[in-house]
């Protein structure tokens, strides 16, 4: 049977993308971001999951004000790297699990989720910057990927309860799949920034570090967090951390810190990163 | 139509179904300039460009003076505003220093200081 074994946060900010790809992570103002990520390289690599569920929001690359799922699974045998307007990274063509996020779409709408089902769909750096901060720079990456977007973009987003809720939902159909599969779902966005308006640059680390410690002991308590309390303590953009609930849904309600970074400034934005293990 | 609990929060215009309404088309228009030729095509003539938009006036002068705060308040949402800047040659972090009225050298130096203060940006505060 398949498994879920572990969960990962972290932001998705693109500034990054492009360091990675310009191979600038060395420089001063981005060596202690990337420093906090090789941890995260070395246990990837020995946990070696054979599929990563990766729950992102697509920013207008994909999906344009035509359509705008809630959540949208990526069913497709591949994903190519969005063209942002600066062209597409030069990173691999993502490798889905077709099988596998079909099984998922069943089940989570049988178990009331109304999942939209996406076989044609070009992610951008909401999916392709954690890849990179996770397995650096490959010639392909190491294991098969499902897509799952969650628009952010137009308010309101899904409640964090409902972005829980999928996330055990997820985890019942990976644990009905009947082959032997390391899974892991990694939540991404975040988390305190504001990229529009005059209170663009806010940043609340106060409040990102208890989220930080809510997320991992007290689930519930931060699936139970308001829309309102996101975009008005941690700003606009932060409401992408309802993300990271879905990947935490996925796990056990005790689970073990394995690693946490977090730093200011990354671009405009507070990095954060998590790795959490089933307990 | 009930209150919005977000209204009140300061320098922030939340991307909601009215705005989203509001904005269609000046969001579908910024959607067209992921592709080159349609990029060429706004920067040798943008108001000829803007006018195969049903856009409001209000919108298009918004787009030629480049002032995103008025485009936010017309229903353009930041990630669609931002093929605008981009087809410009500025990055985020440029188009939120002129948004929240520095110019980028305070912005950035503010970012490294780390970030623009909660406290003093909170309803409470008002």
């Amino acid at each position: 049977m398949a498994r879920i074994t572990a969960g990962v946060a972290t932001s998705h900010v693109p500034l990054l993308g492009r360091a990675i790809d310009s191979r600038k992570m060395a420089e001063d103002y981005f060596r202690p971001i990337f420093a906090g990520y090789e941890f995260s390289r070395a246990w990837v690599s020995a946990q070696q999951p054979d599929v990563v569920i990766l729950v992102f929001n697509d920013h207008a690359s994909a999906f344009s004000l035509d359509i705008v799922p809630t959540f949208a699974i990526g069913c497709a045998e591949e994903f190519q790297p969005a063209d942002e307007g600066f062209g597409r990274r030069a990173v691999p063509i993502v490798k889905g699990a077709p099988c596998l996020a079909w099984h998922i779409a069943q089940s989570v709408i049988e178990q009331d989720f109304d999942l939209t089902i996406v076989n044609k769909m070009d992610v951008d750096h909401g999916l392709t910057v954690p890849l990179s901060l996770m397995f650096g720079q490959p010639a392909e990456w190491p294991c098969r990927i499902i897509p799952l977007a969650v628009n952010v973009v137009v308010y309101p987003p899904p409640s964090g309860r409902r972005c829980f809720a999928l996330g055990s939902a997820i985890r019942n159909a990976v644990e009905s799949f009947d082959q032997d599969l390391k899974v892991q779902v990694w939540g991404t966005g975040g988390m305190s920034h504001q990229i529009q308006g005059a209170r663009s640059g806010l940043i609340n680390t106060q409040w990102d570090l208890a989220f930080l410690d809510r997320i991992v002991d007290k689930p519930h308590e931060a699936a139970a967090i308001p829309h309102l309390e996101y975009v008005r303590e941690a700003g606009s953009e932060s409401i992408e951390l309802v993300m990271w609930l879905i990947m935490r849904g996925a796990l056990n309600t005790h689970v073990r810190e394995v690693h946490r970074h977090y730093h200011v400034p990354a671009s405009n934005t507070a990095l954060g990163h998590l790795i959490l293990e089933n307990a | 139509m009930t209150q919005k609990s977000y209204a009140a929060i300061p320098g922030t215009i939340i991307f909601d179904s009215e705005m989203a309404r509001k904005g269609y088309h000046l969001n579908q228009f910024c959607m067209s300039l992921m592709k080159e030729e349609n990029r060429a095509r706004f920067k040798a003539d943008e108001d000829a460009y803007l006018a195969e938009w049903a856009m409001t006036p209000d919108q298009r002068a918004a787009v030629r003076a480049r002032d995103y705060n008025r485009l936010l308040s017309l229903g353009g949402n930041i990630y669609f505003l931002a093929k605008i800047f981009s087809s410009d040659g500025l990055s985020f972090a440029q188009a939120c220093a002129s948004m929240s009225g520095m110019n980028f050298d305070e912005y950035q130096a503010m970012m490294l200081a780390g970030g623009r203060a909660a406290k003093s940006n909170l309803i409470e505060d008002r």
